[in-house]
C-alpha cells in the first residue's frame, strides 16, 4: 500500500521509512511559529516547566501580528514578554511592528517554508504553506513551548481526501472560490483529522496566491493539513527566497485516500458564506442585493498581491458606497510597497477606502474595524462565527476580493461580473 | 454535577472570545468562558461540572485558551461526538480529560448524574442507568496525560531539559 504525500513527509520526520493512516509518530520540525496571541502562553509554559534552551534559535519564528500595532495596554504587555523572549534566546525570525506582516504571508515571502519540510505554528492557519508542498499544521501553545524546547511534535498520520482539480478558473473567480465551494461540499468537519491533498490538471493553471488561499483554509474543513504538489510555479516562486536544500515529496500511484472528489474549476461561480459557519455557501448572485455596513479586504487568506490586484481592478476610478466603510490591508510590509509601486494603495484612498499596515486586526474582531450591533460585513477573511468580529448580533460574509470590492462600491452583496 | 449540553461546531471563539485573549491569564479566561453562546455558563458552572458538546467541539482557532478556560472553570471533562483537531490535542497538552463517545452525547441529558473512568473510557449515567464506552487513548497519549501534560511527559522522558 502506498502513501499519500502529506504520509512520505511525515514519515521522513519520524525517521521512518513508512508510515500508516492512525499511526502516533514523532516528528523532527523544520519550523516552530507563534504569535503575540499564542507565544505568550507558550513562554508561560516553557518558564513553568523550567526550559532552558531552545533547540534551534534559527528554526523559530515569532511574528506580532494580531494585536499590532498595540490596540491597548494588555496587548502591549504580551508583545513586550514575546519582544523578551526572542532577545533571551536570540531568535532569528523574530518580527515587530515594521518588518512584521501577518504571519502565514510572511513565513512563505521570507523563505521560511519550502517543499517537504514539517511546520508548526500556534495559529490554525499555519496550514498555509502546503501550497508549498510542506507540511504544514496549527498546534496550540503548548506544543509550540515543547516545539522550541526539543524540536519534535507528536503528531496521529492522517488519512487523505484526494482533491482532483480540473479545468481552469473563469474571470472573477479566484482560490478563495474554490476553497468556499469546497467546505460548502464536504463540511466544516469534513475533512476531521485529516489531509485535503490538491492534484489534477488543474492545478497548474491556479497562481500561487491561489494556491495559499486554498491551503489557508483547509483548516475551516476541519483539515489537519492542505497541501499542493510541487511544480514550476512553485520552483519559481521558490527562488531567491529558499537557498537551502529541500526535498520534494508525490504520492505514490497506490495510495489509498478516505475519499477522491473533483472540482472542475471552469464550473465554479463567485461563491460567499453566510453566518455563521464558512460552510453555509451560495453563489453570489444568489445573496446579490443583501445591505452591507463595512468591507474588509486583507487577512492571511485574503492580504496578497493578487488579492490587492483585483480589489483595486474594481475599486479604481469607483468610489466606496455612502454607508459604507472598506478596509484594505495588505499581509506584509513587502505586499504594501508593491501595491504602492503599481499604484494600487492611491486606486484604494482616491476610491474613499482606508489602508491599513499589516495586521489581523479585524479578522478576529480585535481592532482596525470591530463592527457594532446587528451590522453586516462582507470579508476576505476565513472564519463568520458568531462574535467573530464584533458584538454577538453582527453578521459575517466571507467573500473573495472581487466580491468584497464589488459590494464596497454598491453598499449591497454584488457580482463582480454585473458592475 | 451539572451538565452543560451544547450542540454541534462549538467553536473557540465562543468559548473564549478573542476580546478576552490579551488576559491569557486562568482567573480571566474562566470569567469570560462560553460567553458569547451561553451568557450564564461562567456564573453557574461549578467543579465537577460536565460539558457534552456535539460534533467538531473547538473547531475554529488555535488558542489553547479554549480549553483553559474551560479547565479552570472546574469542568471535570468535555464529552463530545468528536472533536477539532487543534482543541483535541490542545486539552490532551494541557492534561484536561476530553472523550469522544456520540452516544453518551445522546444518551446524557441535562440534569444526569455522570460518572467518567478515565482510565477504561467507560461513562456511567447514574440517572439512567445506562453506560457507554468511548474509545480509551492509545498509550502515548495516556503517557501525557498521566504526566499533567506535554511538557511535564518530555521531561520525565529527558527529552526536554
Amino acid at each position: 500500500m502506498g502513501m499519500t504525500m502529506t504520509q512520505k513527509i511525515l514519515a521522513r520526520s519520524a525517521g521512518l521509512e513508512w508510515v500508516e493512516a492512525g499511526q502516533l509518530i514523532e516528528s523532527r520540525l523544520d519550523l516552530v511559529l507563534g504569535n503575540d496571541i499564542t507565544t505568550p502562553v507558550a513562554i508561560t509554559e516553557f518558564h513553568k516547566a523550567e526550559l532552558s534552551s531552545v533547540f534551534d534559535r534559527e528554526k523559530i519564528a515569532i511574528v506580532l501580528d494580531h494585536s499590532t500595532p498595540c490596540k491597548d495596554i494588555k496587548s502591549a504587555q504580551l508583545c513586550a514578554a514575546c519582544r523578551d523572549f526572542a532577545k533571551e534566546h536570540a531568535i532569528t525570525h523574530f518580527y515587530d511592528v515594521g518588518d512584521m506582516g501577518i504571519e502565514h504571508a510572511l513565513i512563505p515571502e521570507k523563505g521560511l517554508a519550502a517543499p517537504g519540510e514539517v511546520i508548526i505554528g500556534a495559529d490554525s492557519h499555519t496550514c498555509t504553506y502546503g501550497a508549498l508542498g510542506a507540511f504544514s499544521s496549527g498546534v496550540g501553545s503548548t506544543d509550540m513551548a515543547a516545539g522550541m524546547a526539543t524540536g519534535l511534535a507528536w503528531f496521529r498520520v492522517p488519512q487523505a481526501i484526494k482533491v482532483n482539480l480540473v479545468g481552469r478558473l473563469n474571470p472573477y473567480v479566484s482560490g478563495k472560490d474554490v476553497v468556499l465551494y469546497l467546505i460548502g461540499l464536504i463540511g466544516v468537519d469534513g475533512a476531521l483529522y485529516q489531509s485535503l491533498e490538491f492534484t489534477g490538471d488543474g492545478v497548474e493553471s491556479l497562481d500561487m496566491d491561489d494556491r495559499f488561499t486554498i491551503c489557508n483554509m483547509a483548516i475551516e474543513a476541519g483539515a489537519k493539513n492542505g497541501i499542493f504538489p510541487v511544480d514550476q510555479k512553485t520552483v519559481d516562486y521558490l527562488r531567491g527566497r529558499v537557498s537551502r536544500p529541500y526535498q520534494t515529496f508525490e504520492a505514490d500511484p497506490d495510495a489509498v485516500y478516505a475519499k477522491e472528489l473533483t472540482i472542475d474549476l471552469s464550473a465554479l461561480r463567485p461563491t460567499v458564506a453566510l453566518p455563521h459557519l464558512p460552510s453555509n455557501t451560495r453563489t453570489v448572485d444568489q445573496v446579490a442585493g443583501k445591505p452591507i455596513q463595512q468591507v474588509v479586504i486583507g487577512s492571511c487568506t485574503n492580504g496578497r498581491l493578487k488579492d490587492l490586484r483585483e480589489a483595486a481592478s474594481i475599486l479604481r476610478g469607483r468610489r466606496v458606497a455612502d454607508g459604507v466603510r472598506c478596509i484594505v490591508i495588505p499581509a506584509t510590509q513587502q505586499i504594501y510597497l508593491d501595491a504602492m509601486a503599481e499604484g494600487l494603495v492611491a486606486d484604494f484612498i482616491q476610491a474613499g477606502a482606508a489602508v491599513s499596515t499589516p495586521t489581523c486586526g479585524p479578522c478576529l474582531g480585535g481592532h482596525m474595524g470591530v463592527l457594532s450591533d446587528n451590522e453586516w460585513a462582507i470579508t476576505t477573511t476565513n472564519r463568520n462565527f458568531v462574535g467573530r468580529m464584533g458584538p454577538t448580533s453582527s453578521m459575517i460574509i466571507l467573500a473573495s476580493p472581487a466580491v468584497a470590492a464589488a459590494s464596497a462600491v454598491t453598499g449591497v452583496v454584488t457580482d463582480p461580473a454585473t458592475i | 454535577m451539572k451538565v452543560y449540553q451544547y450542540g454541534d461546531n462549538v467553536d473557540t471563539d465562543v468559548i473564549i472570545p478573542a476580546r478576552y485573549l490579551n488576559a491569557p491569564d486562568e482567573k480571566s479566561l474562566a470569567a469570560h468562558c462560553m460567553e458569547d453562546i451561553d451568557e450564564d455558563f461562567a456564573s453557574t458552572v461549578e467543579e465537577g461540572d460536565m460539558v457534552i458538546g456535539g460534533s467538531n467541539f473547538g473547531c475554529g482557532s488555535s488558542r489553547e485558551h479554549a480549553p483553559l478556560a474551560i479547565k479552570a472553570c472546574g469542568v471535570r471533562c468535555v464529552i463530545a461526538k468528536s472533536f477539532a483537531r487543534i482543541f483535541y490535542r490542545n486539552a490532551i497538552n494541557i492534561g484536561f480529560p476530553i472523550l469522544e463517545c456520540p452516544e453518551a452525547v445522546d444518551g446524557i441529558s441535562a440534569g444526569d448524574q455522570v460518572r467518567v473512568d478515565f482510565a477504561t473510557g467507560t461513562i456511567i449515567n447514574d440517572t439512567t442507568g445506562e453506560q457507554f464506552q468511548a474509545a480509551p487513548f492509545p498509550e502515548f497519549v495516556n503517557g501525557i496525560i498521566e504526566h499533567g501534560g506535554l511538557l511535564k511527559s518530555l521531561k520525565a522522558r529527558g527529552v526536554a531539559k
